[in-house]
């Protein structure tokens, strides 16, 4: 083995650290931003938790926007295993085009099973012309463990393409990733104009920062998270907080750093 | 050991259509029914024979022999015709090559006997009553005159006719006048004679397409390491690729040919998006597929020969690539090769928009290999600061839901789904969809589609099957997808 062999290794027995050259990518919504230190970096692995199976869609549209975002306007990977499709759904052209992206910009693998969906998903991160790789990986398959979610972390830093895994109908373990959250659908604030993307997105782990929790709206038309507005919607996030705080503390989700 | 006879049903009897030395030393002859033959010998093995069986075997035989050329015919019942034009230098010359068929499958524990000649209907007759006969060139007339009529391979009547006439071989046959000839059996009859002469020649259908370009390797030694393999094909590649470069062609289609010492042989094929002659590409495309197999490559006591072939190619045209083609697309093309390599190519897609308002045929997926440029646009439903009118996730199969509504044409008001109620807290509808009635053959019910929330915030895409009391008196409803 040569010494980029041995390299290769150490860096993956270590921590992934984030480089000086890393550039964050501003999620739009000022608060998340603020708390991530200016958006999430580049490179790097994030896990997108559903906080139960009935908020997969949420889940899904949160990481897709993830995925728009931390791409850069270069084509999305994005792999789901048939179980997934099965029980949350198949991902819908038309419907990733009404939340502003762009179907002919992405390739989607049907993989089988979570061995597939990780070997697609290290394919997708070690080739550079990608923006992003969105893996769905539902339950709790025993060989996504932490020398899983590193080996992840550590192709996805090599050639700076973000790696994004949604998790539904899973609970969150030991892993390598760069931040970790849990996300529920939010309820519209307006009566007549309602139905946008709305998410209660928590925070729960940031491997550089603070933690948080946020009612974000995804701005289909800017491609971009911001605050529902407050204008148009007085009083709505307020409402929507005292009526069932977003950072509620949920000890399952919370257990495992 | 008893005689071993292979017995068929024919006209109605049993008869003999295969035998064994020690039957045939026994003077049971094929063609005999059973029950002359057990009238002889008493004490016979008797098998029914299994056409599917023998074909299969043939089959196989010819594979095998397809490491000698892939010019391969069937001759049923039990012969092959194999086109050795070109090919006869690689194996030490007609002589070493003969030969080395023959014991080859001798030691595979067949009875052989082979021929060659300068066409196939003369190799043909000479290994039907022959062993190990070569015909030189202009010679075969000469070689097949001693051979009975019964090599012609004609049928019945006229053979019986020509042994009447007091023709036994086939030199007899020759000597005849052609015109003679073909006035008393038809001009059928002297074209065949002429291809057993070496005069004329037909063609053989071989059983595989003829490749594009193909390149092999041969050891000397079988070979079962993995890196040796793998070198052998990046080697192969250099080669298709010289030859694909000087015909400015691309590799659509790539297929490599294991051939085992032993007589199996195992086809491995790749598919690529863009017309390919990178030996590295291409090596690496086939050791995804290797990796992949759910039945690995098994070598066995080893491979003597790995054969690679472009099974179907594409012009390539390096400077308009390099013009119109960014490395980026580049680069992506190759993942999906790579994917596609892996998991198959059904399994990696691209959205592709459908000129047609059913949801979920609207938008389409396709293997992201054979995706061309969109011919249809994806049309936005929602306008500005609008939101999205189609869900994020859509079920392949909607799944039906109780509701309860306040009218049977109302929005919903309650719906349970897998076992969970949600209380609609806003719905918006109905998005009356018509099913196109000339796509399908029996009429679909009108869907009329809700987008609705629930009071958790939970988005869905409800639709009531079949308008009231027009179409249905019970309308029955689905969630037919989920949005963020």
């Amino acid at each position: 083995m040569g010494d980029a062999g041995l390299s290769a290794l150490r860096s993956l027995l270590s921590e992934p650290r984030l480089g000086d050259g890393q550039t964050r990518v501003s999620l739009g919504h000022e608060g998340a931003d603020d708390t991530l230190g200016g958006g999430l970096p580049k490179g790097t692995l994030h896990e997108v938790f559903a906080v139960d199976s009935s908020h997969g869609a949420a889940a899904t549209g949160f990481a897709a926007g993830l995925g728009l975002r931390l791409g850069g306007g270069k084509p999305l990977l994005w792999v789901r295993q048939d179980f997934s499709a099965l029980e949350f759904g198949e991902l819908h052209g038309a419907g990733l085009l009404e939340l502003g992206l762009n179907p002919d910009a992405m390739i989607l693998v049907r993989a089988a099973n979570a061995a597939q969906v990780l070997r697609a998903a290290a394919e997708g991160v070690a080739c550079a012309a990608l923006g992003a790789v969105v893996a769905e990986i539902p339950a709790e398959p025993k060989l996504l463990d932490l020398v899983a979610s590193r080996r992840l972390a550590f192709a996805a830093a090599q050639k700076n393409v973000t790696a994004i895994l949604v998790r539904l109908a899973a609970e969150p373990d030991a892993s390598a990733a760069e931040t970790r959250w849990a996300v529920r659908a939010a309820r519209s604030l307006d009566e007549d104009d309602w139905g946008t993307a709305m998410f209660e997105a928590e925070l729960l782990r940031n491997r550089h920062g603070r933690t948080g929790a946020w009612v974000m709206e995804w701005n289909s038309d800017d491609r971009i998270f911001r605050e529902p507005d407050k204008a148009a919607h007085s009083g709505g996030v307020a409402a929507a907080a005292a009526d069932r705080p977003p950072a509620a503390p949920r000890a399952g989700l919370r257990r495992a750093g | 050991m008893r005689p071993l006879v292979i017995v068929a049903k024919i006209d109605n009897a049993l008869r003999l259509t295969a035998i064994d030395r020690k039957a045939a030393v026994s003077n049971l002859a094929v063609g005999m029914s059973l029950a002359d033959a057990r009238a002889m010998i008493p004490d016979v093995t008797v098998v029914e024979a299994d056409e599917d069986a023998d074909r299969a075997l043939l089959d196989s035989i010819a594979e095998w022999c397809d490491r000698y050329t892939p010019l391969v015919a069937l001759d049923p019942p039990n012969g092959l015709l194999l086109d050795v034009t070109g090919a006869t230098a690689l194996f030490g010359g007609e002589c070493a090559l003969l030969g080395g068929i023959r014991t080859a499958l001798r030691k595979q524990g067949f009875a052989v006997k082979a021929a060659l000649a300068g066409t196939s209907a003369a190799a043909r007759a000479l290994a039907h009553f022959t062993d190990g006969a070569i015909a030189a060139p202009g010679e075969e007339a000469q070689a097949v005159a001693p051979l009975p009529v019964a090599a012609l391979n004609l049928d019945a009547s006229i053979q019986h006719a020509l042994k009447r006439a007091g023709l036994k071989t086939i030199g007899d046959v020759a000597q005849r006048q052609r015109t003679e000839l073909a006035r008393r059996f038809g001009g059928e009859m002297v074209a065949t004679l002429d291809c057993v002469l070496g005069r004329a020649e037909t063609p053989i259908s071989p059983r595989r397409p003829l490749p594009d370009t193909s390149a092999e390797h041969r050891f000397a030694d079988p070979v079962t390491n993995d890196a040796v393999i793998r070198e052998s094909i990046l080697v192969l590649g250099r080669t298709l690729a010289e030859v694909l470069e000087s015909r400015g062609e691309g590799a659509r289609a790539l297929v490599a040919s294991f051939f085992r010492a032993d007589g199996v042989v195992r086809r491995i094929g790749i598919e690529t998006g863009k017309p390919l002659r990178d030996p590295l590409l291409i090596e690496r495309l086939f050791r995804e597929r290797l990796d992949a197999l759910a039945d690995p490559l098994d070598p066995g006591f080893g491979f003597d020969l790995i054969r690679l072939e472009a099974s179907r190619t594409d012009c390539f045209d390096s400077e308009m690539a390099a013009l119109t083609d960014s490395n980026e697309n580049k680069e992506i093309a190759i993942l999906i090769d790579r994917l596609s390599a892996r998991f198959g190519a059904e399994r990696v897609l691209k959205f592709l928009a459908q000129d047609t308002h059913i949801p979920e045929a609207a938008s389409a997926t396709i293997p992201a290999q054979y995706s061309k440029p969109a011919t249809i646009a994806w049309e936005k439903l929602r306008g500005a600061n609008e939101a999205p009118k189609r869900p994020l996730r859509l079920f392949a199969k909607p799944e039906p839901i109780e509701v309860m509504a306040e009218v049977p044409d109302g929005p919903p008001l309650r719906f349970r789904w897998r076992r969970l109620l949600h209380a609609v807290a806003r719905a918006e509808g109905p998005e009356r969809i018509a099913m196109e009635w000339w796509r399908t053959q029996k009429p679909q019910p009108t869907r009329d589609y809700y987008r609705v929330e629930d009071s958790e915030g939970r988005r869905f895409w409800l639709y009531r099957d079949g308008l009231f009391e027009r179409e249905t008196d019970r309308p029955r409803w689905y969630v037919h997808g989920l949005f963020a």
